[in-house]
């Protein structure tokens, strides 16, 4: 993939309810500044907006970087949510729809990673949780991505 | 940061939810409405969420509690005016919100609720004001 960064990186922290607002505005606004449509908008705000709360819930606090990128001709937006918590031991159980450590619905996670293109997650027991996605301008055409 | 408008209209209360609804306002939300419901002996609840440009995971849950707090007191919710982009997004996260009734307009959801609703329709005409770009 030919993804790199086309302007420097926002750092927002993630230590509260209100900032979890701010998270939202600022994708919201970065995402209409690089011609999201209205759905694409919300769902990439969605997503954010569910990883957000787990880095402040799961995770302790922690930051969203936010950087703009391109590809071919197409703009996009890769968010990562990094915290120093505790990890997640089984990545795969965390994904499954249902499954939740505290009291949610268990969606959050599994929902973020069907609303956007690209989803990564970098955990350890202990070490603290990154999870990273790329969301598109335009639908590249879900095959290329999953 | 004001409280919400819960208007009572005969025997419905109305409540609009305006722009960014940060966790603790979304839970006073819950409060206000249940204790209206209560004080107010009303027969149905209609929230009209045509403002509201993200339903997550957080949100979907208040709402879908509003609704069973409102029903244990013997009222009755339907939510009006949900945006194409928001029902899009909330399938694909996975929250259906099955026990949740929704209807497009304040009018429609008089009407499922059994009751008359002598007022103008916000949710129509509030539909897809911010945003719509
Ligand atoms: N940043 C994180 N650090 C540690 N554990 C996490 C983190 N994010 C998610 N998890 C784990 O993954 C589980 C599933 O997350 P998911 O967001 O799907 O559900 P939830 O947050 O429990 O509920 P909700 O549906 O309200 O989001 C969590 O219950 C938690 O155990
Ligand atoms: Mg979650």
């Amino acid at each position: 993939m030919t993804t790199g960064p086309t302007a420097a990186a926002l750092r927002l922290q993630i230590r509260s309810d209100t900032d979890l607002s701010l998270v939202r505005q600022q994708v919201r606004a970065k995402a209409q500044e690089a011609g999201f449509g209205l759905v694409q908008q919300t769902k990439v705000v969605t997503a954010a907006s569910e990883l957000a709360r787990n880095t402040l819930v799961h995770g302790g606090g922690g930051e969203m970087e936010l950087a703009e990128v391109a590809q071919g001709g197409t703009r996009g937006l890769r968010l990562s949510f990094i915290d120093s918590g505790p990890g997640m031991a089984d990545v795969d159980q965390a994904l499954t729809d249902g499954y939740t450590s505290g009291n949610g619905l268990g969606l959050g996670l599994g929902g973020a990673r069907r609303l956007v293109q690209d989803f990564q997650i970098d955990t350890r027991p202990g070490a603290g949780t990154t999870v990273t996605i790329t969301a598109w301008a335009q639908s590249l055409g879900s095959a290329v991505h999953r | 940061m004001s409280d919400f408008p819960v208007i009572p209209v005969g025997d419905v209360l109305l409540v609009s939810i305006q722009g960014e609804l940060h966790d603790a306002l979304a839970v006073r939300l819950q409060e206000s409405v249940t204790t209206a419901v209560q004080r107010r002996s009303a027969r149905g609840v209609i929230i009209d969420i045509s403002a509201v440009d993200m339903v997550d995971s957080y949100l979907g849950r208040i709402l879908a509690e509003i609704a069973g707090c409102s029903r244990l007191l013997g009222a009755d919710t339907v939510v009006v005016g949900m945006r194409p982009a928001v029902a899009i997004t909330l399938v694909e996260l996975g929250l259906t919100l099955p026990e949740l009734r929704t209807a497009r307009t304040v009018t429609d959801a008089a009407a499922v609720l059994g009751v008359a609703m002598p007022i103008t329709d916000t949710a129509s005409s509030g539909a897809d004001r911010r945003g719509a770009r």
